[in-house]
């Protein structure tokens, strides 16, 4: 099964990135495999429906489980579209997530836990 | 008269665009045909000093794709061919956002099975009337969408080519506010004289100076701040062609929904003066470039 953790690096041993469409990177672990790929968040510069496009990127991979901090209602709606699991994590590491995960401790999340533009620098007015 | 199209802008909010606008209006309004259009589309409030009588309303929309759920295969080329990633495929279905949508077409076009129609999705509204003399019209984004140049644009078309059409723009310099601005006659810059009010300033002259619009600055409570604004423009050869001070009176006036031409009647050749002042400009501007031609 793959699991995709938001991270701020590239390493089991990375600190997870509570932002869902603005984290850095993704960790994907293969837990039948017990191997991991981490792929970059190209999709951190684009301007809006950032969410949308990385629920896409993971849907894309394949991925089933996703651990990360907080997600935005236009990502949950890609994401439970394609039956992937959404955890919400506290972990301070890609590993302690997942430990944490396969254990049965992380918080499944069924709502949005943030709004569509969390993690985006407005400014004031428009 | 040719007629002409002023727009009134300002770097930030609350400088004082809305009061420029209407008791320009209200000043003219006896002279020639002048049309208002609030294109501060997410918070219109020329009408709570012009109190126009509103005849008519339109929705503004946008044209959103609609997924024919035989035809498509979920092949995923919509979504990759958005740019505002407004689409998702996932298990062979397309998730559509219509709020996020720009109604490109760009979708409907790639689809390689005719899959995807458009169909309307509302926006926002246009409403129009009269003020008296004054003809009327403003556009308001709903709650919620982020989009506002179409609705912006939408009020413009209402623009109506005769006499004098005085545009109340959005606050900034980001695109509803160029949407606003853009092949107007001439643009009024209204500021304060303060830091702050200086600093949005240049950012907005460096605005409309980009769309090659003639402009010129009106400084609102003129007698709070600083000279810097003046010495600014100066500087920059731009003029000043009105000051309007801070009086607790006008404060009290704008307070009870009320023009400053209607309580203070000596403000109405100022503002007629304003108006000579920009007319004089135009002509001016009109020249210099026939002399580059
Ligand atoms: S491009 Fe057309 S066929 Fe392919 S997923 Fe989109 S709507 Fe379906
Ligand atoms: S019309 Fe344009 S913006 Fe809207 S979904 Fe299609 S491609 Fe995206």
């Amino acid at each position: 099964m793959k699991v995709a953790i938001t991270a701020q690096g590239k390493e089991m041993t990375s600190s997870t990135d509570p932002r869902f469409g603005r984290c850095q990177y993704f960790v994907i672990a293969d837990t039948d495999k017990s191997s991991f790929t981490a792929i970059a968040n190209d999709n951190l510069a684009a301007g809006g429906g950032v969410g949308i496009a990385t629920a896409q990127a993971l849907v894309n991979h394949g991925v089933e489980v996703v651990l990360t901090g907080n997600v935005g209602p236009n990502a949950l709606r890609v994401l439970q579209g394609a039956g992937i699991k959404v955890y919400t994590t506290q972990a301070p590491t890609v590993q302690a997530a997942l430990q944490l995960w396969q254990a049965g401790g992380a918080e499944p999340l069924s709502q949005a836990s943030v709004g569509s533009h969390f993690g985006m620098n407005r400014g004031g007015r428009r | 008269m040719k007629p002409m199209i002023i727009s009134v802008a300002s770097g930030k909010g609350g400088t004082g665009k809305t009061t420029i606008v209407t008791n320009l209006a209200l000043a003219l309004a006896c002279k020639m045909p002048v049309q208002v259009l609030d294109c501060d589309v997410e918070e219109p409030n020329a009408h709570l000093f012009l109190h126009p009588e509103f005849q008519e309303e339109e929705e503004v929309t946008l044209p959103v794709p609609e997924v024919d759920s035989q035809k498509c295969d979920g092949c995923g080329q919509c979504s990759e061919a958005c740019a505002f990633h407004a689409l998702a495929v996932t298990g062979g279905k397309v998730i559509i956002f219509p709020e996020i949508c720009h109604g490109c077409g760009g979708c409907a076009l790639v689809c390689p099975r005719g899959a995807i129609t458009e169909k309307p999705h509302r926006i926002g509204m246009v409403a129009a009337g009269r003020a008296g003399k004054i003809a009327f019209a403003h556009g308001k984004i709903d709650v919620g969408n982020p989009l506002a140049p179409p609705v912006v644009k939408a009020v413009k078309k209402r623009a109506s080519r005769e006499g004098l059409t005085l545009i109340d723009a959005p606050p900034g310099t980001s695109c509803p506010v160029v949407a606003a601005v853009k092949d107007s006659d001439f643009c009024l810059l209204v500021t304060e004289p303060t830091p702050f009010g200086l600093n949005d300033l240049r950012l907005a002259v460096g605005m409309v100076r980009e769309l090659g619009v003639p402009f010129a600055v009106v400084i609102n409570r003129s007698t709070l701040g600083d000279l810097r604004v003046e010495r600014y423009c100066r500087q920059e050869r731009i003029p000043v062609l009105l000051k309007i001070p801070f009086d607790k009176r006008y404060a009290a006036t704008y307070a009870r929904g009320k023009c400053l031409v209607e309580e203070f009647p000596d403000w109405v050749a100022a503002f007629v003066g304003l108006w000579q002042e920009i007319e004089r400009l135009v002509a001016q501007n009109a020249r210099a470039a026939g002399n580059q031609r």
